[in-house]
């Protein structure tokens, strides 16, 4: 393997030198290189102890430096029926690598409902970004749990019937109180059931019933936004029931997971987290020899590199398919690669193993540059920050170059076995997503179109020639049932082109939808070279004679086509026909929103106010008319269309 | 007693109570050591049975009422893996 010539000595400390290395960093005030030393140490030393050493330094770098360390913000409360405590220093450490700041508070035991139904409570007052409900099952469904023996089949039903009310109540009453997110524990079922194997030959079991139970949560939760099930029983199942538990501490500190299995539980809810907080990858570029496939192609040739159906292929194989997973998900693949180009396209074109080939890469970067270059010039040409990119290598020096240059990048270690490379990618919390929209299904297509697109513009004498070639249609409509989540994830993730960069959940898109004077509208891109999906929202406000822009932004990969200056036109066209007088809108800078700060200003609005916050600008609609460029064709879709919103 | 077992068993301590590992002697204890409470005592063995791979009783736990303690206890656990 790679690894043995790579150059890795500089990057070996041990763990105890890391920690005397934090703290005299951390007393001489190096806070920054601190702070990478943690994520290390934590990367190489995972464990209980470490994660106390972690937080403890964090909270240390993290009071004389509130806001250096570009961390993203989060608070999650736990709802529990067991002792968690000791698995928030492992959360908190795990979130850390993931570049969060993550604030934990731990309800008291056993007030789940309480704190749910209370609009007062604790819970609500800390104001959390996404609370867990972990209930374990002997408390949620007691009967059913320990006195299945005595029941009947119809009170078992009747039981199980009002475990999933009480479930609906309390999540019916949390979705009033608060917009967070929601994350349920499905219930665990026993382990050895009441009746043995009898239990399993139908579904009135004491299994069945709690499957029954289970299925009604993940309907439940679908039924409403931002809540969401963690499948605990298969989480168990997936690690082993008997290696899981530990009795011993169940009975003496209320704590039924194993020291063993308490790291596993954190990264569970990572996976929720992580999307929750928008420290997702977009972009996930990965290495070819040794990881693609096992051996080089530049040496080994096309029968002599291992991919396929059988060992030691399959194991490079299954990464493939992980991978392809993941591009079905709206996560982009892209290729960085030291070899010869020939060597490399003869393998992804014609090698029979592979399940990937060339077109599943939407950016590829085969060469001798080195990987730190090829990253950024990758994420410049898909239009994306270098925190969307995540990046996989069986190399380990390369990884660490990249970590060392690029901190921005999430960089997933791959374990030395390559059988264990696919579930190090499936488990990556940063490529989890939480819902998933038609556009995120057919991104890789469209970035296919796209580039097209580019390859056609270089024929074209001037801009307007090449975009009446492109016979651009939009499409404007008010936000539906069907749109509410891709228009929700536009405000989450769209950093550049965005006059406001306010984030907004399914909940609160749909609650302003509902309210009267406001007005939310998605738009829809389609041209010759195929479909752009649903791209931009502007959300706008009328107060009295004047029509506030709370947002307007475009999806990055359809800025400089005008069709920002269409969405505008029709803000302002519809603004004019509720009678509104003024348009008014902020610009509020970002780090990232640069390309949309001159938005206002090239489309005849005066400047009004600038303070700390951004700019205030407006058009007066009296004198000024906005027209759609007229190579656009502009469709905009009633009212009525917008029916059925909750 | 070995030396390897107490050095890690200081390492572990060291970053539950948030002490330098060499100020921690077989003889810290609760009585000893300010943060050392029932909460933290519970972080102390989690860790211990995750780094050493063991499991402790209730009533190993409780006994274990000092540094030096601990190490005889993770001793035994390992010569005789139940």
């Amino acid at each position: 393997m790679s690894e043995s010539n790579s150059n890795s000595k500089p990057l070996e400390r041990n763990p105890p030198n890391l920690r005397a290395e934090v703290d005299k960093l951390i007393s001489e005030g190096v806070l920054d290189l601190a702070a990478r030393l943690l994520a290390e140490l934590w990367r190489r030393d995972p464990a209980p102890a470490t994660a106390s050493f972690v937080t403890s330094r964090l909270d240390d770098v993290r009071q004389k430096t509130p806001d250096k360390l570009a961390l993203t913000k989060f608070k999650l409360a736990i709802l529990r029926s067991f002792t968690v405590e000791p698995i928030v220093p492992l959360l908190r450490a795990e979130a850390f690598g993931y570049g969060i700041d993550l604030e934990v508070q731990v309800g008291d035991f056993n007030t789940y409902v309480q704190d749910m139904l209370d609009a007062q409570s604790s819970l609500y007052r800390f104001a959390p970004d996404a609370v867990v409900l972990a209930v374990r099952t002997d408390q949620a469904a007691q009967e059913l749990w320990s006195d299945f023996a005595d029941l009947a089949p119809e009170a078992a039903q009747q039981a199980a019937e009002r475990v999933v009310h009480n479930y609906e109540q309390w999540i019916g009453a949390f979705r009033k109180h608060s917009q967070a997110a929601l994350i349920v524990h499905s219930l665990e079922r026993p382990s050895s059931p009441s009746l043995g194997v009898l239990d399993d030959q139908s579904e009135t079991g004491q299994s069945g019933f709690i499957r029954q139970i289970n299925r009604e949560l993940r309907r439940i939760a679908q039924a409403c936004h931002g809540v969401y099930v963690l499948d605990y029983d298969a989480l168990v199942a997936r690690h082993g029931s008997e290696h899981w538990h530990d009795e011993r501490k169940w009975l003496m500190a209320r704590l039924p997971i194993a020291a063993a299995c308490l790291l596993p539980m954190a990264r569970e809810w990572m996976r929720f987290i992580v999307p929750l907080s928008r420290r997702t990858a977009k972009v996930l570029v990965v290495d070819l020899d040794n990881t693609l496939w096992g051996g080089v192609i530049g040496e080994d040739g096309m029968n002599g590199i291992a991919v396929g159906s059988e060992y030691p292929g399959a194991a490079y194989q299954a990464l493939q398919r992980a991978l392809l997973d993941l591009s079905r998900k709206g996560i982009l693949l892209a290729l960085c690669s030291k070899n010869n180009l020939d060597d490399a396209m003869e393998a992804l074109d014609n090698h029979p193993g592979m399940l990937l080939r060339a077109t599943h890469f939407a950016a590829l970067r085969i060469n001798w540059t080195d990987k730190a270059q090829n990253l950024r010039e990758i994420a410049q040409e898909l239009n994306v920050g270098l925190d969307a990119l995540a990046f996989i290598d069986d190399n380990r020096f390369e990884r660490e170059q990249v970590r060392a240059a690029l901190p921005e990048v999430t960089v997933i270690d791959l374990p030395k076995n390559p059988m264990e490379y696919a579930s190090a990618v499936r488990n990556c919390a940063a490529l989890e997503r939480l819902t998933l929209s038609a556009e995120d299904q057919q991104r890789t297509e469209m970035y296919a179109a796209q580039k097209q697109r580019a390859a056609a513009g270089q024929n074209f004498q001037s801009k307007e020639d090449f975009f009446r070639y492109l016979e651009q249609e939009a499409e404007l409509e008010p936000v539906s049932d069907l749109t509410l989540e891709r228009v929700a994830q536009l405000t989450q993730k769209t950093n550049q082109f965005n006059l406001t960069t306010r984030r907004y959940t399914e909940s609160q898109i749909a609650e302003m939808a509902k309210k009267p004077g406001w007005q939310v509208v998605s738009i829809k891109v389609h041209d010759r070279f195929g479909d752009h999906g649903l791209v931009g929202v502007a959300i706008t406000h009328d107060v009295g004679d004047q029509c506030e822009i709370d947002t307007f932004l475009l999806s990055c990969r359809i800025i400089g086509r005008t069709v920002e200056t269409a969405m505008l036109a029709h803000v302002a066209e519809s603004a004019v026909q509720r009678g509104r007088k003024r348009l008014e809108g902020w610009f509020l800078p970002t780090r990232k929103n640069a390309p949309a700060r001159d938005f206002y200003e090239q489309h005849g609005f005066a400047s009004q106010v600038t303070n700390c916050e951004g700019s205030l600008w407006a058009l007066d609609l009296e004198s000024f008319t906005l027209r759609c460029p007229d190579w656009i064709k502009l469709k905009v879709a009633t009212e009525t269309t917008s029916g059925g919103k909750n | 007693m070995t030396a390897a077992t107490l050095d890690q068993l200081r390492n572990i301590a060291s970053d539950i109570f948030g002490i330098p590992a060499d100020k921690i002697t077989t003889e810290s204890s609760p009585q000893t050591v300010e943060s050392w409470d029932s909460m933290q005592h519970l972080s102390l063995v989690l860790a211990v049975e995750e780094k050493f791979g063991v499991q402790f009783d209730p009533e190993e736990i409780e006994r274990m009422t000092n540094i030096g303690a601990v190490v005889a206890l993770i001793e035994k656990l390992q010569s005789a893996p139940r």
